[in-house]
């Protein structure tokens, strides 16, 4: 941990914050991930942490070592651009077999909600 | 020009890529060209669809709205797992008729849809362009299909189409 009593006050300060926001919102995903009481409700619950959590967090690195070692340091880009790209494909595999699972076992979660065949045939809006 | 570069997109993220991982210098500027080259050259053996973007200046506007939109439903979802039980949730799935077809601007309203928190994108079928989300607040589903329509889809339409 060198160099790190070398930050400005504004810097610490800024940096400081943007954490506690970050793993704030991280918890506050993970706890909603044990409160919901359904499987997709809790499916968006761990975003918070991969949008507001992990951006936060990761500015806070940005801004922490660009002031530091006084040039942009911007790589932490790169991880935001591949946690976006990838996390639709793990939700996207979830929640298809979910979905797949309340189709073959006739759960009503679905289709009670958006019709027999909801996104198959002209049924626009749902039917309770 | 188009044999030694099949995707001047992706070969110049790569480059860009590289340097921001390693720091910026010549021999890196070098040495990540070589590998961007190597990278897209055998990118084009697998020959996937080249996505085409024909208005580069609306990019920024997206962006835009999607970090507007990530803030809001941020504020949005830490709220309802704050109150916790206390407040009634009203999750639902919406049935969203697109008429996009562009396979990367789907791509990337997959992306959109997911990443902000309160909506996941579940299925979408091909043949009749329907996608099915789920919202985890769901109090007007017309709302949420003109949402989806006029500020993604029309954008990405624009960049793609």
């Amino acid at each position: 941990m060198s160099g790190l009593h070398d930050l400005p006050a504004w810097a610490a300060l800024a940096i400081a914050f943007l954490l506690l926001l970050g793993s704030g919102l991280t918890l506050l995903g993970t706890i909603g991930l044990v409160r919901f009481k359904t499987f997709y409700e809790r499916v968006h619950a761990p975003t918070l942490g991969t949008t507001g959590g992990a951006g936060a967090i990761l500015i806070a690195s940005m801004l922490c070592f660009s002031v530091l070692q006084s040039r942009p340091v911007l790589h932490e880009l790169l991880i935001t651009v591949f946690v976006t790209v990838t996390t639709p494909v793990t939700l996207m595999l979830l929640a298809r077999a979910a979905i797949y699972r309340d189709r073959t076992e006739k759960a009503d979660s679905v289709d009670t909600l958006v019709g027999d065949r909801g996104v198959n045939d002209g049924e626009h809006s749902a039917r309770r | 020009m188009r044999r030694l570069l099949p995707y001047p997109l992706l070969t110049a993220s790569l480059i860009v890529m590289w340097l921001l991982l390693n720091s910026f210098s010549l021999g890196h500027l070098i040495l990540g060209t070589i590998i961007a080259l190597v990278a897209s050259l055998s990118m084009a053996a697998l020959q996937p669809d080249k996505p085409r973007i024909r208005k580069w200046h609306k990019i920024p506007v997206l962006i835009g709205r999607v970090l507007v939109d990530i803030y809001h439903s941020n504020v949005a979802v830490a709220g309802l797992v704050l109150s916790g039980g206390r407040r009634e949730r009203r999750p639902g799935f919406v049935v969203i008729p697109l008429t996009l077809r562009d396979r990367t601007g789907l791509a990337v309203l997959a992306c959109i849809v997911t990443a902000t928190p309160g909506t996941a994108w579940v299925e979408y079928h091909a043949d009749n362009g329907r996608l099915l989300i789920h919202v985890l607040d769901l109090v007007d589903r017309d709302a949420w299909i003109e949402t989806i329509q006029t500020r993604y889809e029309q954008l990405l339409r624009e960049i793609f189409e």
